[in-house]
């Protein structure tokens, strides 16, 4: 849309829609209406995003021909830009792979919302028929002023006579920013953070003095997914890691003799067998 | 031809943006449908202004996309929210609330 | 206001001076004891009775000064009035609490705590535990709450008499049906007993609204309920409210003096200790309705259809009480049957109006005293006897116990009208004077009264046969609890109170019939006793014919019983006149079919309805909110699109209904 049109709309008098307004309605609107269709009916949530951004382009593109640039740049910016954006943001967080089933749980739902819909259609049209060849748009020309334009037209009446709306809505958005912080942060802590005392405590007055085994880290294996043996050779459940995958402990494979005076050194295995042979000697 | 067909586009939006709402489960899909509604309902707004010849319509759409904006930052960590305690974003498997 | 106005229409009672201001102490004497007694717990024990005894006495004393007093004074001088305060006073009605005394509440003053005196002194040995009959310095919690409950009987009984209006007689009236209630059941360890008392209370209670509802009337239509302005305006009356107030009276007076059609009660409240027995349910509570027809003299005098009505009651009670009498083997059934017949004789009295009000109060007198003796001796027996009241475990008992013996025969020869007894003074100038009632009811009134006087002569003979003479059935029993039989005398206590009666009882009659003692006393209240004529039986003959029927009774008695052994147990079976005897004559039958069945059927019948109707309109409503609720609540699916759909609907309606009314109104 080029800026002369842009001037030309800005400058409207009102009178019947023009033919090249017509025109252009009659593009953008089918559009818009073919964006909201297909977000409703595409089944993927990201299509659905893509159709309403489509839709909501057409509708910027609209608010332009009927003098409110202003808006239809927002519009375009704001809507299509930030908020979408926003919404594909989330929706690649969360909801990206749901597609909604083509069963309807709720019995007779859709059956309704079609009936309620096209009943609220029939309304709003039947109500708008009557009205729809004589109205005459009394057009902004006046308002928006010749020389300033729309944009500066609207801002004054915002900081005039839509004043305090305007501030309110500035506190609307402040307190919209801090509950979205407050919702989406991860406050996963459920207990009270225990101090230095407390660990202490525990840890001296506790069930377990002693600290929980280490993992079965030897020579044979040097996983911490190993689990360390108790002295009768079963598994120490303290040992178990609660996150990683345990790997079951391979039966232990007899040792060779030679095996075992390498890991404990030869003198360790003499006096051993002395002390056991002093035993079974009596 | 008149103002009154944006009207009517306006109507047939926000008709099909309630239907939106009422078949579509995913909560994200839901929400864009009230954005859709809201944006046709901003469409009439817009009409009315350039019928009457007064800027107040469009202020009012002003605000309209104002606390739209606001109402999406809210309802989307809403949904954050449900999703992270309930792993989904089917507002059906929001049901506990009930007889 | 209304009281002030009546009053100065009717005669002015002078209030009572002298002696008569102090004749509160008559009432709260034994009030004043009874409320120690109940209230003064173990520590009243070991000196509980000789208040109980102490304070009788003392309104006994009162009872004689008053009487002294009264004496003195010239007989139109002697009603006097004591107000103590205003007890009611609500819009119209008030009611003073205020005694009357005259000679008919005095002579009955003397009688209560006369005889009351000595039947208390008699229970202070009766209710010892047996062997420690001397009762000093022993103590047992059921004596003493017997003698509260004994002072409070003679409290109300007192009020009951000495009220001068129909609410403070009916305070007395239902104080002593709860002293009797309480001490039909003074064994609560009997089930036998609570029914006993839980019967007396309920027949009692019939009565009790029929006498309610008298005095409701003669408020309605009065406006009052004191005695002298009731009895000054009796004139004011309608023939069948007069009527009405007569019936109804006689229904309390049936209640309480156990009168046919109410007279099942009283043979069960033989249940209580035997000087419960003596002195109300023979000597002075069941008399009351005797009282409350003499005191109502100036009402029944007004209404010939009244008088008739209890005449017939008391004809058909003594005949009822001593046919039933006969057929009894426990003493004091036996005894409380004849109270019953007794009764009867006296409402018969006082039923022939003018001619026989002094005559049924006499009879009263005289049975107070025989009839309390004769029970008095009844107990004395049962205590030599392990408390056995089964007249044929009895036999030959006068050897043993001889002071009993006698003062019982005394009582005896005076009951059954021997000649110069109190018996044949009182009772048969009654059969005398019904049978010279003209026509034919004199001829039946007299026939029925000779017949039930030799019945009475036959039973009391049987009695007395079958306890003191014969064969000593007992020496080869054993007791309900496995003793043997040790009869014996009873120690003082018991008998110098039997002996007193005794002499009473022979020497009353006379006493009180000489020169028409009483007779002349109670002018002033009953009025001048007149003689009745016109009776088809001659006077002569029928005192004659009296006589000779009383002793064939005896001959009778002693040619069936005491020429021939008699069984230990009751004979079975008998002839249907004894079948029907032993049954009440099917009295209780009679009551249970009448009056209990349909009772019953009528309040399953409510309980039915109570319970489908009345539950089911109820529970119905409740289950209809409910069941809708429980359907209701499926409307909250906790699904967000439903509730969408919901508020859709919603506004699809109102922009509806708001386009019809924007332009379907204009088009």
């Amino acid at each position: 849309m080029s800026t002369a049109a842009l001037a030309q709309a800005a400058t409207d008098n009102g009178g019947p829609v023009g033919l090249s307004e017509a025109i252009a309605f009659w593009i953008l609107g089918p559009m818009a209406l073919a964006g909201a269709l297909g977000m409703v009916f595409a089944r993927n949530a990201v299509h659905s995003a893509l159709w309403l951004a489509l839709a909501m382009l057409n509708l910027g593109a609209l608010y332009m021909a009927q003098q409110a640039p202003f808006l239809g740049f927002v519009q375009i910016i704001v809507y299509t830009g930030a908020v979408m954006m926003l919404f594909l943001f989330v929706l690649m967080l969360v909801g990206r792979d749901s597609s909604d089933s083509v069963v309807e749980a709720i019995k007779g739902q859709r059956l309704a919302a079609a009936v309620l819909g096209i009943g609220f259609v029939a309304l709003m049209v039947g109500s708008l028929a009557r009205a729809l060849f004589s109205v005459t748009p009394i057009g902004l020309g006046a308002a928006n002023g010749v020389p300033s334009g729309n944009v500066a037209a609207l801002g004054r009446l915002l900081f005039t006579q839509y004043l305090f709306p305007f501030e309110l809505t500035s506190a609307l958005l402040i307190t919209a920013a801090l509950g979205a912080m407050l919702m989406t942060f991860p406050h996963t802590r459920t207990t009270a953070k225990s101090g230095q005392r407390a660990t202490v405590e525990a840890r001296l007055r506790g069930a377990r003095v002693s600290p929980l085994p280490g993992p079965g880290v030897f020579a044979t294996a040097n996983s911490v997914a190993t689990p360390a043996l108790l002295p009768d050779g079963s598994v120490a459940p303290e040992s178990l890691s609660e996150i990683i995958e345990t790997v079951p402990p391979s039966a232990p494979a007899p040792l060779a003799p030679v095996d075992a005076h390498a890991l404990v050194g030869a003198d360790h295995a003499k006096s051993d067998r002395i002390s056991s042979g002093e035993e079974a000697q009596p | 031809m008149t103002p009154t067909y944006y009207l009517l586009l306006s109507a047939l939006l926000f008709s099909i943006g309630t239907v939106g709402v009422l078949v579509r489960r995913n909560a994200i899909v839901v929400f864009m449908c009230i954005e859709l509604m809201l944006n046709a309902v901003n469409l009439s707004l817009v009409t009315f202004a350039r019928v009457n010849g007064g800027l107040d319509g469009q202020v009012m759409a002003f605000f309209v996309m104002v606390v739209a904006a606001a109402e999406v930052v809210v309802g989307l960590a809403i949904i954050m929210s449900i999703f992270r305690a309930r792993r989904s974003s089917s507002v059906d498997d929001a049901n506990l609330l009930k007889y | 206001m209304s009281a002030s106005l009546l009053a100065t229409a009717v005669e002015q009672i002078p209030a009572a001076t002298g002696v008569g201001a102090k004749a509160w102490l008559l009432v709260a004497l034994p009030a004043l004891s009874s409320a120690v007694l109940f209230l003064a717990g173990r520590r009243a024990n070991t000196w509980g009775h000789l208040l109980g005894c102490a304070s009788v006495v003392g309104a006994f004393a009162v009872g004689v000064a008053l009487f002294a007093q009264a004496l003195s004074a010239a007989p139109d001088q002697r009603t006097t009035e004591l107000p103590l305060f205003s007890w009611i006073s609500v819009g119209a009605l008030h009611v003073d609490f205020a005694l009357r005394l005259d000679p008919l509440s005095l002579a009955f003053v003397l009688l209560i705590t006369g005889v009351g005196s000595l039947i208390h002194i008699y229970s202070i040995g009766y209710m010892a535990p047996h062997g420690q009959a001397s009762g000093a310095g022993h103590s047992d919690p059921s004596r003493r709450r017997f003698f509260a409950q004994l002072n409070l009987f003679v409290t109300a009984m007192l009020l009951l008499v000495l009220g001068n209006n129909f609410v403070l007689l009916y305070l007395g009236w239902e104080g002593v049906g709860l002293a009797s209630y309480l001490l039909i059941g003074f064994y609560q360890d009997r089930p036998s007993a609570a029914t006993a008392a839980k019967k007396a209370f309920l027949m009692n209670r019939v009565g009790d609204v029929g006498l309610a509802l008298a005095i409701f009337l003669l408020w309605t239509h009065l406006g009052t309920v004191q005695y002298s302005q009731v009895f000054a305006r009796v004139g004011q009356l309608t023939p069948g409210v007069l009527f009405a107030v007569c019936a109804l009276m006689l229904l309390g007076a049936c209640g309480k003096s156990g009168q046919f059609p109410l007279q099942a009660w009283l043979p069960d409240a033989m249940e209580g200790p035997t000087p419960v027995s003596a002195l109300i349910h023979a000597a002075t509570m069941v008399t009351a309705g005797v009282y409350l027809v003499a005191r109502c003299n100036p009402i029944y005098d007004a209404s010939a259809n009244g008088r008739l009505i209890v005449t017939l009651v008391g004809v058909i009670t003594l005949l009822i009480g001593a046919i039933i009498g006969c057929a009894y083997d426990d003493i004091k059934k036996v005894l409380a049957y004849s109270t019953v017949s007794q009764i009867g004789y006296m409402m018969l009295g006082v039923g022939l109006g003018p001619a026989g009000y002094a005559l049924g109060l006499m009879h009263l007198y005289t049975h107070g005293f025989f009839k309390a003796g004769l029970f008095l001796g009844a107990g004395s027996v049962m205590h030599g006897m392990n408390d056995d009241v089964d007249m044929r475990h009895y036999g030959g008992l006068r050897a043993y116990m001889p002071i009993t013996f006698y003062t019982f025969l005394a009582g005896y020869l005076a009951l059954i009208g021997f000649p110069f007894l109190s018996g044949y003074y009182s009772k048969d100038v009654i059969i005398e004077a019904a049978a010279a009632q003209p026509g034919w009811r004199g001829l039946v009134m007299g026939g029925a009264a000779m017949l039930a006087a030799g019945l009475t002569a036959f039973y009391m003979t049987r009695l007395v046969l079958m306890t003191f003479f014969g064969e000593k059935r007992w020496q080869n029993l054993r007791g309900v609890d496995g003793k043997e039989y040790h009869p014996h005398e009873s120690p003082a206590v018991m008998t110098v109170p039997m002996i007193i009666l005794a002499v009473g009882s022979v020497g009353a009659g006379f006493l009180l019939q000489l020169n028409h003692a009483l007779a002349s006393w109670l002018t002033p209240t009953v009025g001048e006793l007149r003689e009745s004529e016109g009776g088809l039986i001659p006077p002569s003959l029928v005192g004659v014919g009296t006589l000779l029927l009383s002793a064939a009774g005896v001959l009778i008695a002693y040619l069936l019983i005491g020429r021939r052994p008699t069984p230990v147990v009751r004979p079975e079976p008998v002839s249907w006149p004894v079948r029907a005897a032993r049954r009440d004559l099917y009295a209780n039958a009679i009551n249970e079919a009448l009056i209990a069945r349909p009772g019953i059927w009528l309040c399953r019948a409510l309980v039915y309805l109570d319970n489908k109707g009345v539950d089911g309109l109820v529970n119905g409503t409740a289950a209809l909110l409910g069941g809708g609720s429980g359907q209701l609540r499926r409307l909250q699916t906790g699904f967000v699109r439903s509730y969408a759909l919901g508020m859709l609907g919603g506004g699809v309606l109102i922009i509806a209904a708001l386009l019809i009314l924007r332009f379907g109104i204009q088009s």
